[in-house]
């Protein structure tokens, strides 16, 4: 049954996700689980905190695959989001965050370990990394402390001490530049 | 036409507004075509930042939690009489997943014209998420049209359609609350979007009330005129 589900895209598993498939969860949970954990690790600093951002994104994909759109997201971009979301209400609501979320990229190396996916995720990290050092560093830094560090615009506009259109101005240049530094490198994912 | 809110993308990306622009941005969202293009494509460069943030390894149990809990809600779909197809359910939608479904434009919503002030489409907005993150909220099936109505145990619902057709100028969809009076009381007008129609209906729909659709004369009627090109099931 895992080898019928694992040439099924993303989007083809949240299409069985939404008639009740447990198995499909089960595999989209093997595909974006480790990643998502990650993600969710890295805003709240706690392992118990970032297994409950996880487990209610993927209770949430349960509920609501039905209302997916392919044409809008990569499947994967949609889970994402959802795990992103939840990790950042809860360190708000935690004010768990700390002052430098970007000192630890040395740890965040060492503690992954090597999977299947490894290679393919490990290419893809390299990447997006290569991508966020060529921004300019004012830039980088609003982004990251946004998404890994969980500040909104207007806490970080008051905690590097710039107006609020800078910090926008900052994090829709980052962005925007991040875009196209990614979409060269990526075949035609739109 | 409002640029401010359009500035607002980036940080609704990266999950970095304050609530209140939050609320106000996927208010204005779903009547906003540029914005939805212009967040799905900032969505992808998010979701490759999560790609960047390796952590430990999560420990097997929470694997079998999210099976748990899918397992302890099979009532994800509802099987509607034999001659229609399996219609999936939003109901028991968080609130997390209702805003993010509405965040990155998978309902598209239209309001009526007039209303359509940015007002009016927060407060029916937030009216919508209120009812879908409504965990005791209950779905209805539709006896005709696709689609299904969400009831909130106050009776506050939100109907959502799909396979909506576009309506010529100078006409409107309107809906009906018909309740234990047998008479259809006005409940909004509405235009769908991309096919879709999600309407916050402006009247509470009393237990065994149906919900109805019919297509009226811009601006809608006091009394519905048939055909009806939905209804819903007894709530």
């Amino acid at each position: 049954m895992r080898k019928h589900l694992a040439h099924l895209s993303d989007e083809a598993l949240v299409a069985l996700v939404a008639r009740g498939d447990e198995r499909a969860l089960a595999e989209l949970y093997d595909r974006v689980g480790r990643v998502a954990f990650g993600l969710a690790f890295r805003v709240l600093r706690d392992d118990r905190l970032a297994e409950d951002a996880v487990q209610e994104a993927f209770l949430a994909v349960w509920r609501t695959a039905a209302a997916f759109r392919p044409e809008r997201a990569k499947a994967s971009t949609w889970i994402l989001t959802l795990v992103h979301r939840r990790a950042v209400d809860l360190v708000r609501r935690e004010e768990r965050r700390r002052a430098e979320p970007l000192d630890d990229e040395a740890r965040d190396a060492a503690t992954t370990d090597s999977a299947e996916t490894e290679a393919w995720a490990g290419f893809e990290r390299d990447r997006v990394q290569t991508a966020l050092k060529t921004l300019p560093d004012a830039q980088r830094e609003a982004i990251e402390l946004a998404y890994f560090g969980g500040f909104s615009q207007s806490e970080l506009a008051a905690r590097l001490g710039q107006p609020l259109g800078t910090i926008k101005s900052r994090m829709f240049a980052g962005l925007a530049r991040l875009r196209e530094l990614l979409d060269d490198g990526a075949e035609g994912a739109s | 036409m409002n640029s401010g809110i359009h500035e607002l993308t980036v940080g609704y990306a990266l999950d970095a507004l304050d609530p209140e622009e939050r609320d106000a941005y996927e208010a204005h969202l779903p009547g906003c075509a540029e914005c939805q293009e212009e967040l799905a494509s900032f969505s992808e460069v998010a979701g490759a930042l999560a790609m960047a943030a390796t952590g430990p390894v999560p420990s097997p149990e929470l694997r079998e939690r999210i099976l748990a809990d899918a397992r302890a809600e099979p009532q994800n779909v509802v099987t509607l009489a034999p001659r229609r197809r399996t219609v999936p359910v939003l109901a028991a939608v968080s609130t997390l997943a209702a805003a993010v479904a509405i965040g990155i434009g998978l309902y598209a919503v239209s309001l009526n014209g007039k209303l359509d002030d940015t007002r009016a489409a927060l407060s029916r907005q937030q009216g919508v998420t209120s009812v879908l993150a409504d965990p005791t909220a209950r779905t209805v099936a539709l006896a005709s049209g696709d689609g299904n109505v969400v009831v909130a145990r106050g009776g506050e619902a939100v109907l959502v359609l799909d396979r909506v057709e576009r309506l010529p100028a100078g006409k409107t969809y309107q809906s009906w609350v018909i309740g234990a009076d047998r008479t259809p009381h006005a409940a909004g007008t509405f235009q769908p979007a991309g096919g879709r129609a999600v309407l916050r209906l402006a009247m509470p729909v009393p237990a065994g009330g149906v919900v109805a659709v019919t297509i009226e004369d811009a601006g809608g009627a006091t009394t519905p005129t048939l055909p009806l090109v939905a209804a819903s099931e007894p709530v």
